[in-house]
């Protein structure tokens, strides 16, 4: 029973450094200043429906999405090669995956530029094989390589973690039964990894939708998705009111969007507990 | 035949992607021309000036005095409260479990503006302490997800006979329960210390005064152009993790052929 009271200074930090802030968003979103007085007041969630403010979310949804559909189209086979029995030391080959997350992701992020500038490395290679220049850098498709080059690891990683404990047994049950290598990736392979495959496009999908810095960094200054414009409200235009009402409409939209996946995914975890 | 080929050809365009931007920037730490994208051939200048920078040396001292605190204080909390967890049931264990992953869940930006609120409204002043106490909140739910297995896996039977042959539960837990479940703290300190040492956004919102971290740094000096010191300074710091990555596995080989 003892045990129970070790709790507390976790419950105690949590309630100070979790649960308040939010409260304080929260209240910070229904109320305005009036007369140096902060009263209720319903307008800055009301201007968060307004025509340009939906725009920058509409477009940072479909950013968010685009990113997480192609981590998913070139993640998943990295997954698949990783779990074939082609390689001796795969964990070396896991751990390569993992290991650019150890390089501070905005230098890594930053050095894109280097790249695709109009006389970066990419355009040289591309230049020396007579190819057509690359001029991707301050638009979507740059905001888009940004996302996929740093939340890759994070579709990978899970999807790797279900293959790798699928039983082997049954995939040569299938091609002992006459299935092709298609047939039996669609029909036994696909099917058992989609638990994998669906934290993947929440780890991926998260990240895409609150980040600031990828299009701060490759989309060229004035360049708006929701995150840049929820920065601006606290450290430039100090507008907290309207900062906080797009945190929460932010938040509603990832935690149903989070539920509505982990549902389609049935039994959940529950391991760890 | 052919499948083998190519799926390596693909293993090598996705490492090819992946690691791109770092030899660039290990690459640029040694050229001798300021801007980037310009070969002007080697040097080893940036390496010897980082030294004498004061704002990267006093941001990196920063990040690490952050990280090495906010590790150790998130461990030493999460393994208690990992401990106190493992004895919960019913519903407070459920809503315990989902408190646990709110910092993990809760997008960055909205932690560290909600945090920034915060010290804001009870007047603890944007610095170091602020930043530190944001760090502890966002280091814990590592500890406490890897120390939680661990628990699981001990034998509880041996507290209970510790109990049994006088040991008081304090001694009972440092000799019979910390043991078993170490493997799970280290774990919890390293991740909580790597998440410490690579954030930005939190620690963006919550630090004010002049304190600032390498990743702060990075992203003010992005706007004007990137100093190649910093390109020294992550090269130097990539190293030392490639290098503790191969003695934490040589150690572990090690103790695998002593076994």
């Amino acid at each position: 029973m003892r045990k129970k009271l070790l709790n507390g200074p976790y419950l105690a930090w949590m309630l100070i450094f979790a649960i308040l802030p939010l409260f304080i968003v929260v209240w910070y979103a229904l109320t305005a200043e009036i007369g140096g007085e902060r009263s209720f007041s319903a307008g800055s969630l009301a201007r968060v429906f307004e025509p340009i403010y939906l725009r920058v979310l509409w477009r940072s949804l479909k950013l968010a999405a685009v990113s997480t559909l192609l981590c998913f189209f070139f993640g998943y086979p990295v997954a698949l090669i990783l779990t074939s029995r082609q390689f001796k030391r795969r964990t070396i080959l896991v751990v390569l995956i993992v290991l650019p997350m150890w390089m501070n992701f905005l230098a890594r992020t930053y050095a894109w530029l280097t790249l695709l500038e109009k006389n970066g490395v990419i355009n040289s290679v591309l230049s020396f094989l007579h190819l057509p220049a690359l001029s991707i850098l301050y638009t979507d498709a740059a905001v888009v390589l940004g996302m996929v080059y740093n939340f890759l690891p994070f579709m990978i990683l899970p999807i790797y973690s279900v293959l790798y404990k699928i039983d082997h047994s049954l995939i040569e049950a299938a091609e002992d039964l006459g299935a092709t290598p298609l047939v039996t990736f669609r029909r036994v392979i696909f099917p058992q990894s989609l638990a994998g495959a669906l934290s993947g496009v929440i780890m991926v999908f998260m990240p895409a939708m609150t980040t600031f810095v990828i299009p701060r960094l490759l989309g060229g200054g004035q360049y708006t998705l929701i995150g840049n414009l929820i920065e601006q409200q606290f450290l430039t235009t100090y507008d907290w009111g309207f900062g906080s009402a797009l945190s929460l409409f932010l938040m509603a939209l990832l935690l149903v969007t989070g539920a509505l996946l982990m549902r389609s995914r049935g039994d959940g975890e529950g391991g760890l507990w | 035949m052919v499948r083998r080929v190519s799926s390596r050809v693909y293993l090598a365009l996705v490492f090819l992607f992946l690691y791109a931007p770092i030899a660039v920037l290990m690459i640029f730490s040694f050229n001798s021309a300021r801007s980037r994208g310009v070969w002007g051939g080697f040097t080893l200048d940036w390496y010897a000036q980082l030294f004498r920078d004061r704002q990267i040396m006093s941001s990196l001292y920063y990040t690490i005095a952050c990280a090495v605190l906010a590790s150790v204080f998130a461990t030493v909390l999460g393994t208690v409260a990992a401990i106190g967890l493992s004895g919960m049931r019913g519903l407070p264990r459920a809503l315990t479990a989902q408190l646990v992953y709110l910092p993990m869940i809760n997008p960055d930006i909205v932690m560290g503006l909600s945090l920034m609120l915060l010290f804001i409204s009870i007047k603890i002043p944007l610095g170091f302490l602020s930043m530190l106490l944001a760090h502890i909140t966002f280091c814990l739910p590592f500890v406490i997800l890897s120390v939680l297995p661990k628990l699981k896996q001990t034998q509880a039977e041996l507290y209970d006979a510790a109990l049994d042959l006088g040991a008081t539960p304090l001694v009972a837990y440092g000799k019979v329960i910390i043991p078993q479940i170490r493997p799970g703290i280290i774990t919890g300190f390293l991740l909580a210390f790597t998440m410490s040492i690579d954030d930005f956004v939190v620690s963006f919102f919550t630090t004010g005064n002049g304190v600032t971290n390498v990743a702060i740094t990075i992203y003010a000096m992005a706007r004007r152009g990137m100093n190649p010191k910093i390109n020294a300074l992550l090269t130097i710091m990539f190293a030392g993790v490639i290098f503790l990555l191969f003695i934490a596995n040589r150690r572990t080989a090690d103790a695998k052929t002593r076994r």
